[in-house]
């Protein structure tokens, strides 16, 4: 049972990783660059999600509140997050990426780490260093076996919304015009191109999407884990990095098992080696997968051509 | 022109991640500050170090304001010993930045301190004050190596050792069945000396531990598998010599998941009512040890209290009444060893150390008895543990 209680502990840690990761990985899929300033939307969603359930506390919901209009409440605040990162993912993409489209990827690189130090330290101004205790956007738990196991109902909305966000994006790259117009960029961006799509808008909306879904991770994650400060979402952002390698980068399913598999071997990993040791583990694991499977787990091998 | 245009974007993103970082900085004067400096100009110019800002601000900010309650009050006495306080100084719970907070206060010509206000800081903080032979009392610093070594050192608070051998001691005393999990934090100096110290004397007193977890700095939002595990090993009291802002997170989770054990904090845990968003209603019932309660009915107690709330609308926390009784342990200290502010700092210095063992202090922290201080800096006093009932401290 003990067993079981840690697996969902790890499953639902993995479902957060994914949905990060698979922004992650949608990114580098169609506009080859490593985003790190991924993580820090995640915290701007969790702070926006955060203010607005304060206002609507204090100024919207009585004394006390039916369970309807919290959760309307709560469902509004990750709408608004979802609205603010988007804007937030294609201004980000607009000022500060696409102008060095045509630059060698480690100036992109650097300059995705100058926006994560921006958004975090712009975070510290605006919000304050202090750390913010989230409300769960939903609380209680469900019991089986007779109390023997138990999990929270916070643990089993990230998987659903995990494995729903999963299936609905395999669903929209695979059969929707823009989905296509994305999958032939990742292939080829000028033969795109030359074939009449629109590059520009095709990252933009790639940025809009994986901006969104960090929106809907830093909810979660905040319900989860439940202080919300200026740094959350670096931890979690190079883990989901790791979680979208381990996968194969430029895969969603890759995405998706590499999360998953990366929150229960944490979990695990501290339940039953060492809290201590833990990351330590994790990232050795990453290694040993990179050395045996260079692309990662569903990832595919491209030869180069010189 | 694209080139010149990026690296206009990477100078204005690095300026702007400084400016961030240094906009915490608070130079901010305390209001209501001591007047009678101008009046006598031979006040002892007293630092105070402490996070004003991150984390742990809410213990700083404190700090800083008892501190100069109790300035505020010898200086109303008008009596010879007056005292200046220098603009409180943020050192961010960062050893870094405290060591800068302090050289940033030496040349302001600071005589005596009142700080650090946390451990780690601390640590890189006294040795520097032993060398310099500045006269130093900390409200709240209370690891066991801040005075060691350090014969510059003098603790209001409890030793780490002391709170967590006092811990057990309690709850060997008021709860002996007590099937005991712990998580503390292992890249933290106070944490560990607290757990270490209160695993001793379990031991001795055959106590039951039957879970121990740990964290770090990089994951202390998330314990759902220390909880879990604490859980299925059997804990029915959970020992949290940790700070409020991870302690907050596990009694969000341990809710979440149903598990509710007795929580048992130690002086870390002070201030967790007032964490910022924090649901109160899950600290009802949690005990920590904590040498004072702002409802204890004391006159000296409600003085204190009045005056800080009149003065800063909130109800101050033990590390304030550390700080306050750390200045009025400096104002015993300077009659008994009759230094005047004139004099240098060194032979202020060495004529405190040798008064400090000799005097015994009543004040907010000691719980009704009186506070004498051993060669090495520790003090010595009575504790008491307190339960949170309706959102206040209440004396079991």
């Amino acid at each position: 049972m003990e067993f079981l209680s840690y697996l969902i502990t790890g499953i639902s840690l993995g479902s957060i990783y994914a949905i990060i990761a698979l922004g992650y990985t949608m990114v580098y899929g169609i506009a080859k660059m490593l985003n790190f300033a991924h993580g820090d939307v995640i915290m701007v969603g969790g702070y926006v999600s955060f203010y607005v359930t304060i206002f609507a506390g204090n100024n919207l919901l009585g004394e006390d509140p039916s369970a309807l209009a919290t959760g309307a409440v709560a469902l509004v605040s990750v709408l608004l997050a979802m609205a603010v990162c988007t804007v937030l993912g294609v201004v980000i993409e607009g000022l500060a990426y696409r102008p060095l489209r045509q630059a060698g990827s480690l100036a992109v690189l650097i300059t995705a780490i100058g926006v994560s130090y921006f958004l975090q330290n712009a975070a510290q101004l605006l919000f304050g260093a202090n750390p913010k205790n989230f409300t769960p956007i939903v609380s209680g738990q469900l019991t089986l076996f007779g109390g023997q196991l138990r999990i929270s109902y916070v643990a089993l909305l990230t998987i659903v919304a995990c494995v729903v966000i999963m299936l609905g994006l395999t669903a929209f790259t695979g059969k929707s015009r823009m989905g296509k117009a994305m999958r032939a960029c990742s292939e080829d961006r000028g033969a795109a191109q030359l074939m009449g799509i629109n590059v520009n808008a095709t990252i933009s909306m790639t940025f809009a999407i994986g901006s969104a879904l960090a929106a809907v991770a830093g909810v979660l994650l905040c319900s989860y884990s439940p202080v919300l400060q200026p740094t959350t979402g670096s931890m979690p952002g190079i883990k989901a990095f790791t979680a979208a390698v381990f996968g194969g980068i430029g895969s969603i399913p890759g995405a998706f098992l590499g999360g998953l598999l990366l929150g229960i071997i944490e979990a695990l990993a501290q339940a039953y080696i060492s809290t201590q040791l833990s990351n330590s583990i994790l990232f050795a694991v990453l290694i040993v997968v990179l050395l045996v499977k260079p692309s990662g787990l569903l990832g595919k091998y491209v030869p180069e051509k010189v | 022109m694209k080139k010149k245009f990026f690296a206009l974007m990477m100078a204005m993103v690095m300026a702007l991640g400084l400016a961030a970082c240094g906009g915490n900085d608070t130079s901010t004067t305390d209001d209501g500050g001591s007047d009678s400096t101008e009046s006598t100009g031979t006040a002892f110019k007293i630092g105070v170090i402490g996070p004003m800002t991150g984390g742990a601000a809410i213990y700083g900010t404190c700090v800083a304001n008892s501190a100069q309650i109790a300035v505020d009050e010898i200086n109303a006495l008008g009596g010879d010993i007056q005292f200046e306080l220098l603009a409180p100084a943020d050192d961010v719970n960062d050893a870094e930045t405290s060591v800068n907070a302090y050289n940033n206060l030496m040349d302001q010509g600071m005589q005596i301190l009142v700080g650090t206000v946390t451990t780690q800081p601390g640590l890189s903080v006294f040795p520097l004050t032993n060398d310099d032979r500045v006269f130093t009392i900390t409200p709240s610093a209370s690891g066991d190596d801040c005075i060691e070594n350090n014969d510059t050192v003098f603790q209001i608070c409890f030793t780490d050792s002391n709170q967590g051998s006092r811990s057990a001691q309690y709850i060997n005393e008021h709860f002996p069945d007590a099937k005991i999990g712990i998580i503390y934090k292992n890249d933290e100096q106070y944490s560990i000396g607290i757990r270490n110290n209160f695993v001793a004397e379990a031991e001795t007193r055959g106590m039951d531990i039957v879970y121990e977890g740990t964290f770090a700095e990089a994951n202390q939002t998330d314990f759902n598998v220390q909880l879990t595990a604490a859980q299925s090993a059997g804990a029915d009291l959970l020992f949290l010599p940790i700070y409020y802002t991870p302690a907050s997170a596990i009694l969000t989770q341990a809710n979440a998941m149903g598990y509710a054990p007795t929580f048992f904090g130690v002086d870390g845990m002070d201030g967790i009512l007032t964490a910022d968003n924090f649901d109160a209603s899950l600290a009802e019932g949690v005990y920590l040890l904590t040498p004072f309660s702002a409802d204890a009915e004391d006159e000296l107690t409600q003085n204190f209290v009045s005056k800080y709330q009149e003065a800063y609308g909130e109800i101050p926390n033990q590390f304030g009444a550390d700080a306050y009784d750390a200045i009025y342990t400096l104002y015993q200290a300077i009659q008994a060893a009759g230094v005047t502010a004139d004099m240098a700092t060194e032979d202020i210095c060495d004529a405190l150390i040798e008064v400090m063992p000799t005097i015994s202090v009543t004040g907010l922290t000691s719980a009704g008895s009186e506070m004498t201080w051993d060669e090495n800096g520790a003090v010595s006093k009575d504790p008491t543990a307190v339960i949170i009932e309706n959102g206040t401290y209440v004396t079991p």
